[in-house]
């Protein structure tokens, strides 16, 4: 194998056994990863009751209107440093590489469950990259704009012009990052075996090979596996 | 002189408008009362106006508010600016007029417009928080206020003022609760020079003709009145000695109208955005149907197997 292993991340680990166990979430990652994802559900749903009067109902959840206008921003700033966690863990082993653009090019293979026809994958393929660059760039946008809007401590700081540019903005970055959250939790859905990685922090090896084969490849030989203490073989 | 409204009875009388003359309410939608009231309005003549801030006193008086005893940094303007609790203000420009040489004095009592097409309530997302009448005024409902300051956003004046206190917005009403029982505004009862007068909004106009032309034969050629269509007209209307420059009062838009970017956010956005969403979800949903699970098959877990045993052996 020539490719280098900087896909690898702190914790993952192979297991032989009936069925082979790969470790692909450490405890911390799995924290991280679903306090983002329970603020990042509980602010679409007080920014969607805000956004569209029929959906002005969902207020109720987070205690009436004024409530949830004052807690939105909040869970805003906790999903901010929270993600900004994942994205240090994430950002490495989610550089773009060449075998991304076939993987993308071959779109159709993916959504039809051809892996045969897509190349070896590691520990992330392209639309998982997509969907982490794609929410580490909106939500940068989201905290920005969200501040230039929170007027009750901030309303000092912009004139009005620049606060309806920031609402647009706000509500259009916000619109999107419900659409990748819909692909995100679809595709963790449609491939079985995903949503243990990130419960138990623990896939099959079957699960691995048959999505993300370089890394398991790469855990197997042993590089980069710095939790195990494994010796290399290869 | 304009005839002052008569003072009402002392007697308790039913509100001349209420909920049924509805014709918006922020977002819902209503159904509109089969006939509109007569519009109302306030005539603010710019050139009546002494400067003596007795509109505001008055505004403050009858709303029941308090202002904050401010700082002087040289200007006549007290407060500085609107404010959840000044919903008027005298605001005085100094200006030279280039024709004549001379300094004018330009005072302006800024406000809620009481637009016809009022951008605050177009942008409030809280059901009935932003409601407008038949007979043209916008008022707020301040129970159902959520604070979140997009009727700041949507006014093409920036007249509303969100509170500290109680995280609520705040402005003027035309004194909806005085009209209501046949009175006048209470910075109209109050005004000295009949700067402020009040009356139907047809009425209005024809009293700004008279003062339009008795402004223009004195030398202020460019006299006029403003009730701006960009808004579809306003339910308070200055008379301006030089209408074809506002921005000079203190700056009055000359041509205001919903900000593009409110009309982008409040429409395609909100349409365009649950769509994307809906489609989303339903393209996933689809996916699934038609393809069914994505599962690992038994000849992978062999293949792991294979691999993984390849290198403890």
């Amino acid at each position: 194998m020539t490719t280098t292993p900087y896909d690898v991340e702190a914790g993952d680990a192979v297991h032989p056994g009936d069925p082979v166990v790969v470790d692909r979430y450490t405890a911390g990652a799995r924290v991280n990863h679903w306090i983002t994802a329970i603020s990042l559900v509980l602010l679409a749903l007080s920014g969607l009751a805000l956004f569209h009067p029929r959906l002005f109902f969902l207020t109720v959840l987070f205690g009436g209107g004024q409530a949830t206008r004052a807690i939105h921003p909040w869970i805003g700033v906790v999903l901010f440093f929270s993600f900004f966690g994942l994205f240090i863990r994430f950002w490495r082993a989610n550089l773009w590489e060449h075998t991304d653009n076939v993987w993308l090019a071959r779109l159709n293979d993916v959504l039809g469950a051809r892996e045969e026809r897509l190349p070896e994958i590691g520990k992330y393929n392209a639309g998982q990259k997509v969907v982490f660059w794609s929410m580490s760039l909106l939500i940068l946008v989201l905290i920005v704009s969200g501040v230039l809007i929170w007027d009750q401590y901030f309303s000092e700081y912009t004139d009005l012009e620049q606060k309806r540019i920031a609402v647009l903005v706000h509500s259009l970055a916000a619109i999107t990052v419900i659409c990748v959250w819909i692909v995100h939790v679809y595709a963790a859905i449609w491939v079985r075996g995903t949503i243990g990685a990130m419960t138990r922090g623990r896939v099959t090896g079957g699960w691995a090979w048959r999505h993300h084969r370089r890394w398991l490849r790469e855990l197997v030989s042993g590089k980069g596996d710095r939790n195990t203490g494994a010796t290399p073989t290869a | 002189m304009f005839p002052p409204l008569p003072n009402p009875s002392t007697k308790p009388v039913p509100p001349k408008f209420g909920e049924q003359d509805l014709i918006r309410r922020s977002a819902s939608s209503v159904t509109p009362p089969a006939a509109r009231q007569t519009e109302v309005a306030k005539l603010i003549d710019t050139s009546k106006c002494i400067g003596c801030k007795a509109c505001q006193v008055a505004c403050l008086e009858w709303n029941d508010m308090r202002e904050e005893v401010g700082v002087n940094v040289g200007v006549y303007d007290n407060p500085h600016d609107l404010t959840p609790a000044s919903w008027t203000l005298m605001r005085f420009s100094e200006w030279v007029n280039p024709e004549t040489n001379n300094l004018e004095w330009l005072i302006r009592k800024d406000g809620c417009m009481h637009c016809e097409d009022p951008g605050c309530l177009k942008a409030c997302p809280a059901p009935g928080a932003i409601v407008q009448y038949s007979n043209g005024i916008v008022d707020f409902v301040h129970e159902n206020c959520i604070g979140c300051g997009y009727c700041v956003k949507g006014c093409p004046f920036n007249i509303p003022r969100i509170s500290k206190v109680d995280s609520k917005a705040y402005k003027c009403s035309l004194c909806s609760d005085r009209v209501a029982v046949g009175l006048g505004p209470a910075c109209q009862k109050a005004c000295p020079t009949q700067a402020i007068v009040f009356g139907t909004k047809d009425d209005m106009k024809k009293w700004a003709e008279g003062r339009i032309t008795d402004l223009k034969s004195r030398g202020f050629k460019n006299a006029g009145l403003y009730d701006p269509p960009g808004v579809s007209g306003t339910h308070v209307m200055y008379v301006l000695h030089h209408a074809d420059q506002p921005e000079i009062y203190a700056g009055l838009p000359k041509d205001p109208r919903i900000s593009p970017i409110v009309e982008l956010w409040k429409g395609l956005t909100k349409y365009a955005g649950l769509t994307a969403i809906g489609a989303f979800a339903a393209i996933g949903f689809l996916h699934h149907l038609v393809k069914g699970a994505n599962r690992v098959s038994r000849e992978d877990e062999q293949q792991a197997k294979r691999l993984a045993g390849d290198r403890t052996a």
